[in-house]
């Protein structure tokens, strides 16, 4: 054999060993069975957190001079849905919030009639699962006075996002996105809807008209083209039944880690 | 002069024997799964927030002529690293990527999947690294094995034992049934130090922790600050298991092995003292 040859077979051989490694562990590591039982520890971190962060305790707020020049927009920058392409041609001026599911008086909101709502500011850090962080300025109507506006009935116990944008194209339409969320971060005081980014109206790329802020969450979970928030039950019937897009693509519910 | 005799000492005591193991399990996997994480994006940076345009460590495939090619950047240094960083994977299957399909879990791009296992065993590590720390409190293992003494530290001794280290020549007699100043400082480092950092800055990447003890992030400068040093910090703990398994190979292997899994470590003594 020449040097060459050698070489050749070496590569070959060490190809081949480590794809029969990676294939081994990949058929171990990615074994639904096996990641079951991995996932159980998501409630063992939603419970410990629960447990050690006071329902009210905030999420930092930063100042002025911290807010990020580059925030990164993700996930759905402009959506292809034709009744947000109307939404936006109109300028949102037919735009209605719904309130509705297990409320006592269903509400459909204009921007004018949110932005008359009561509401908060916030400078506040996002945390995208990916790693990395942007810091922006938020305002909106907080969701907890409007759940009560609304009035929940007694059996709720999410709160559920329904957005204009489909990420991704499926059959059966679950690749609408969605969010949701239990009464204890709904109710949260900086959990808002938030309709101004930076002083400015929501830029279409984080979301116009409306995004849901929940801040001591990563950012998956900050539904952005909101049009209508649904009280439920369980949200078992809802997409695949995960409580949100990313959830239904095996993302945890509980992300405040 | 008597001859020497091989005498079994029991030298670690069951929950350090336990605990050695589930932590090599948990850090192992934590590792894998880690490079997982972290290849969803390939930057570190510090402070509160990203700069996107300008991170301290990126791992980028960018185009060179009619290939590409693997950069690695670290503050000004910018290095090629195809094959490895940035770029890698079988010939005509290559992909942007941080880290090579082999560093991480799932070998291919998972980040929900990596999620699982790196929470999964981080609950297994930190349950684990408490049980190790108060037996060890308790049963006297950090005081009698690992806080280091006066003699231990006197500047000789420790020249003396970096210079017969370097030398590979480790003490197989009477003083062997202690671990020496190297040892001592070595594991406690590891455990003290660099194992605790990782579930601190671990933490203080969490949005929800982060309400809860926000002055996590002025500890360590900020959320990206925290995941920078959860990185370095990893690095240092990849290094330190590099040189511990060479100290266990080069220094008796089956020796070392069996006094983690039975307890007991051979040394030499002299005939008629044992």
């Amino acid at each position: 054999m020449t040097t060459t040859d050698r070489r050749g077979w070496l590569k070959v051989a060490g190809a081949s060993l480590g794809g029969l490694w990676l294939a081994a562990c990949d058929k171990f590591t990615t074994d639904p069975k096996t990641l079951k039982v991995l996932a159980r520890a998501e409630d063992l971190t939603r419970h410990a957190q629960r447990l050690v962060v006071d329902r009210k305790a905030l999420a930092r707020e930063y100042a002025p001079a911290d807010i990020s020049p580059d925030f990164k927009p993700n996930g759905t920058l402009n959506p292809s849905d034709e009744d947000y392409a109307a939404h936006l041609a109109a300028g949102f001026a037919d735009y209605r919030l719904v309130v509705d599911g297990l409320v006592e008086r269903p509400l459909a909101l204009s921007l004018a009639d949110l932005r008359a709502e009561p509401s908060r500011t916030q400078i506040t850090r996002h945390d995208c699962v990916e790693g990395w962080s942007s810091i922006g300025k938020w305002t909106g109507a907080r969701l907890g006075p409007l759940l009560d506006k609304a009035g929940l009935k007694k059996n709720a116990r999410y709160i559920v996002f329904h957005c204009a944008d489909t990420l991704e194209q499926t059959l059966d339409g679950s690749g609408q996105y969605y969010e949701s969320l239990d009464l204890i971060d709904a109710y949260h005081p900086q959990t808002i809807l938030a309709y101004d980014m930076n002083d400015r109206p929501l830029p279409v790329p984080h979301g116009a008209p409306v995004r849901l802020r929940v801040e001591r969450q990563l950012g998956y979970k900050h539904a952005k083209y909101v049009m209508r928030v649904e009280a439920v039950a369980d949200y078992s019937q809802i997409g695949r039944g995960n409580g949100g897009f990313w959830e239904d693509r095996g993302y945890e519910w509980y992300a405040g880690i | 002069m008597a001859k020497a005799e091989k005498v079994l000492v029991y030298r670690h005591a069951a929950v350090t024997r336990l605990t050695h193991w589930i932590n090599v399990l948990a850090v192992s996997l934590l590792i894998l799964s880690g490079l997982q994480i972290f290849n969803a994006h390939p930057a570190l940076y510090w402070g509160q927030k990203s700069h996107f345009a300008e991170p301290w460590v990126s791992m980028t495939a960018q185009q060179k002529g009619d290939e590409t090619v693997g950069v690695t950047k670290i503050g000004s240094l910018k290095i090629e690293t195809t094959g490895l960083f940035g770029w890698s994977g079988k010939p005509g299957m290559q992909e942007a990527r941080g880290f090579p399909a082999w560093a991480t879990i799932p070998s291919y791009r998972d980040l929900a999947d990596g999620r699982r296992w790196h929470f999964f065993f981080a609950w297994l590590f930190v349950i684990n690294g408490v049980v190790y720390w108060v037996m060890s409190l308790l049963n006297g293992h950090a005081r009698k094995d690992l806080a280091p003494t006066r003699a231990d530290l006197a500047p000789r001794n420790v020249w003396h034992e970096i210079v017969t280290h370097a030398k590979l020549r480790f003490p197989k007699g009477e003083e062997a049934r202690r671990y020496n100043i190297l040892q001592k400082g070595a594991y406690l480092v590891a455990a003290a130090l660099l194992l605790p950092l990782m579930v601190g800055t671990g933490l203080t990447m969490s949005p929800g922790f982060d309400a809860a003890a926000p002055w996590l992030l002025d500890l360590f400068g900020g959320r990206q600050s925290a995941r920078t040093i959860h990185f370095i910090t990893a690095s240092l703990v990849v290094i330190f298991i590099i040189v511990h398994l060479v100290m266990v190979l080069v220094s008796g292997v089956w020796n070392n092995i069996r006094s983690m899994i039975t307890g007991r470590y051979a040394i030499e003594v002299e005939g008629d003292r044992q």
